[in-house]
């Protein structure tokens, strides 16, 4: 549902980013925007604003209408359950219902000091950077050749971006198709190297099922946005860069990619997430309900304790962990990362 | 069918004040032929009486089943009858209050329940300390050993009876070409299953069935951890193929015709019949003849159907009518031979034999023969909490022995371990 919303939301803001070049319209609203900011300040009271960025409205009620129906999914969707997750984290429940032990920190202690979670944990953070490192690389590779490509333009991007509309579990089948132990064609490739590949069984070879089913089912979302905003850079400035410097690389790590990066910055967040949170369908289908040795990441550990092993308590407990990480990563790339974003 | 045609007419009588059937819904974990024979069961149900109105839903695999239905257990929405697999049984036998135990449920409603009427194996699993049935067993299976004929024709040997056969007879398998054996769910078959056939303690507690608070596992001992040290030894030596936790991956090579055994379920066998295009039998799973006291009854696998409880009475009866219908001999045997599951009532039994049901198929009555062996002190089930997670650190304890990371002695150690730490977190759920 978020990320359906993401290109949507994503894209006016590369228009805008073109738009500014050919327009002034904006010192015009400014003018009005100024006195109505003077009735808002009224209104509000306090609040320093940076004035560009204040959308007005007339009456005060209107734009919490507005937001009403996105505030009532997110406390129904996020908050209630976030709620339930923080105080069912601290007993020991029995699945029913019916008695339950307060334990207070011991869920967490139990997570923690699980040498099978720090594994999970461990595996979920190079999982993440693998597969955004290589999903966001390829993504833009392609992107970039795409770009270049004059004939066939259309027929290019719609073979690239239909991946795309694959449902992830869909996208783990197909993938199993290939990886399979018995029949996969990706395990014949692998005995020409002289590798045994066993899927399910071999805990780095399901690894590599895993990242590589991954990143093909991502690459075509990065695709597209990097595609669309590689388009928005204007005309000029690459005829400019061009008298500038020779070099195809240089134009590009100087020009193109600073351009880029407020795209790339927002890839980066939806790519984490993606690995996170998404890839739960293709690791159900992979490790096929039951994930012996194979690798795992939390988001599949919480279901499996929690729903397949009916451990409540554990796994509320190690959501939250989650939670917590997620929040502080999600900062922590506010505040450092966005710091270099150039917005144009 | 004169019980049920009793009961029949009782209801006709109760109810014919009511104008509308009473609804009563019955989530399971089926899926493929299986689910739709659960259909078929149903609307023989609905057919047969007008008084009440069965809807069987399927809530995808057991684990999802159980997991569903205490997520509407808890919001009140609870189905009448629930589907719980073997190793759900502790979880929802221990929370008392969530179902209503069949015996009471039949009795209640005024209907007959006799222990005896079911076959020996099916007794106990299912049942509390005084064998007082809780769930309503319904798909039975046990585990069984398949074979292809002409494998073992062509190796000119008889299939084994005794792990101590299987190590003379395999290695003249292998020189016919084929990977002697293969099997799936090692859990089942080589722990839980071990434990039964060779009459060994699985729990403390008298195999958990006494008490919650401090029953422990026993898994690390001697005989178990040589099961697996044989298992690993033929695998190195090409005798046992292992591909891993998944069911599919085990049997595919058995299918295919290149494995010459596979230790499956006996419920298996409805669709074996569809997906091996060669002749192929069955026999009883081996046990170790060194083992003292060996070659007992195995546990019986499968699900059994729970009544849930917080229903009005007419709901109650209705399921109660309902397991009554399950286990009428002709119900049984429809169920029997449609599914390779094993009938779970004595009368069911002789009147699938007297059909000549077995001259037929004998390999469909391997596994019910199974189920009726001798029994022994450790044969009749047992009671762990939070098992389906001990069930998942075993097959990831497994899978490290099979690609060489753990030794089988420091793998059970492992299983010994965190297995305890579960049962201990378990026990904490009911104080």
């Amino acid at each position: 549902m978020t990320r359906g919303s993401g290109p949507r939301a994503r894209a006016p803001r590369c228009n805008q980013n073109s738009g500014t070049q050919v327009t002034d319209t904006p010192m015009t609203t400014l003018e009005t925007e100024r006195t109505l900011l003077a009735r808002l300040r009224a209104w509000y009271s306090a609040e320093d604003a940076n004035p560009t960025k204040r959308v007005q409205f007339d009456r005060p009620l209107t734009p919490w209408l507005f937001v009403l129906p996105q505030l009532a999914v997110v406390a129904i969707f996020f908050y209630w359950p976030s709620v339930q997750a923080v105080t069912s984290s601290f007993y020991i429940e029995d699945p029913f219902g019916f008695g339950s032990t307060f334990v207070g920190m011991e869920n967490y202690g139990d997570a923690v000091t699980s040498s099978q979670y720090r594994d999970t944990a461990l595996f979920t953070a190079f999982f993440c950077v693998v597969v955004t490192a290589l999903s966001l690389g390829l993504g833009l590779l392609l992107a970039v050749k795409a770009d270049k490509v004059i004939r066939g333009t259309e027929t290019y991007k719609t073979l690239l971006i239909s991946v795309y509309a694959i449902a992830p579990p869909v996208a783990g089948l197909m993938g199993m198709m290939f990886f399979d132990m018995h029949m996969g064609p990706i395990k014949d490739l692998f005995a020409l190297f002289g590798h045994d590949l066993r899927v399910g069984i071999d805990y780095w070879d399901t690894a590599i099922a895993l990242i590589t089913i991954s990143v093909w089912k991502q690459i075509p979302y990065n695709f597209i946005f990097f595609l669309s905003g590689l388009q928005s850079v204007p005309v000029p400035v690459r005829e400019a860069a061009l008298i500038d410097a020779r070099s195809g690389w240089r134009r590009f790590r100087d020009v193109i990619l600073p351009l880029l990066a407020p795209t790339a910055f927002f890839l980066l967040i939806i790519n984490i997430t993606y690995t996170m949170f998404d890839t739960f369908p293709i690791i159900d289908v992979i490790v096929k309900d039951k994930p012996a040795n194979n690798p795992m990441t939390l988001v599949y550990k919480v279901y499996l304790d929690g729903f397949k092993g009916n451990d409540i308590g554990g796994s509320s407990a190690q959501s939250v962990i989650l939670m917590v990480v997620v929040a502080a990563l999600t900062v922590l790339q506010f505040r450092f990362l966005e710091r270099r974003v150039h917005y144009g | 069918m004169q019980k049920l045609a009793t009961a029949t007419v009782a209801f006709a009588l109760t109810a014919s004040t009511a104008m509308a059937a009473t609804d009563i819904t019955w989530w399971h974990g089926m899926g493929g032929r299986n689910g739709e024979v659960i259909n078929e069961i149903s609307q023989k149900f609905n057919d047969a009486q007008d008084t009440c109105k069965l809807t069987p839903v399927s809530k995808g695999t057991y684990e999802e089943a159980l997991s569903s239905a205490i997520a509407a257990f808890r919001s009140g929405e609870q189905p009448n009858i629930l589907q719980v697999f073997d190793a759900g049984a502790a979880t929802i036998i221990a929370a008392e209050g969530a179902t209503i135990p069949a015996e009471d449920l039949i009795r209640n409603a005024g209907e007959e329940f006799n222990r005896d009427d079911f076959i020996s194996g099916v007794r106990g699993f299912y049942a509390d300390a005084d064998g007082k049935f809780i769930g309503m067993p319904f798909n039975s299976s046990a585990p069984i050993m398949y074979y292809n004929v002409a494998a073992f024709e062509k190796a000119g040997v008889e299939p084994p009876k005794t792990w101590e056969e299987f190590e003379t007879v395999a290695p003249k398998l292998k020189e016919a070409g084929y990977l002697p054996l293969t099997a799936s769910q090692l859990t089942w078959m080589m722990v839980e299953n071990f434990k039964s056939r060779n009459n060994q303690q699985f729990a403390t507690n008298n195999n958990g069935y006494d008490a919650i608070d401090g029953t422990e596992i026993i898994v690390n001992d001697e005989n178990q951890v040589m099961m697996f040290e044989k298992l690993k030894a033929w695998a190195d030596d090409g005798l046992f193929g292992f591909y891993g936790a998944g069911w599919s991956d085990n049997l595919k090579p058995f299918e295919e015709g290149e494995s010459a055994m596979w230790i499956g379920s006996s419920g298996s066998f409805g669709g074996l019949q569809q997906s091996a295009d060669f002749e192929f039998s069955a026999d009883f799973m081996p046990y170790w003849d060194s083992i003292e006291g060996a070659g007992t009854q195995s546990f019986i696998g499968g699900a059994a159907l729970f009544a849930m409880a917080g229903k009005s009475d007419e709901e109650n009866a209705c399921s109660a009518q309902f397991f009554s219908f399950l286990t009428s001999p002709e119900i049984q045997v429809y169920w029997h031979k449609n599914t390779g599951y094993v009938p779970v009532t004595e009368a069911a039994y002789e009147m699938a034999k007297s059909e000549g049901y077995y001259d037929e198929k004998p390999v469909a009555e391997v596994g019910i023969k199974q189920l009726q062996l001798e029994s022994g002190e450790w044969t009749r089930g047992y009671r762990m909490g939070f098992y389906p997670q001990i069930r998942t650190v075993m097959e990831r304890e497994f899978n490290r022995i099979f690609s060489d990371e753990v030794s089988v002695q420091d793998a059970f150690d492992t299983i010994q371990e965190e297995g305890n730490q579960l049962l201990a977190r378990f026990a904490k759920t009911s104080s």
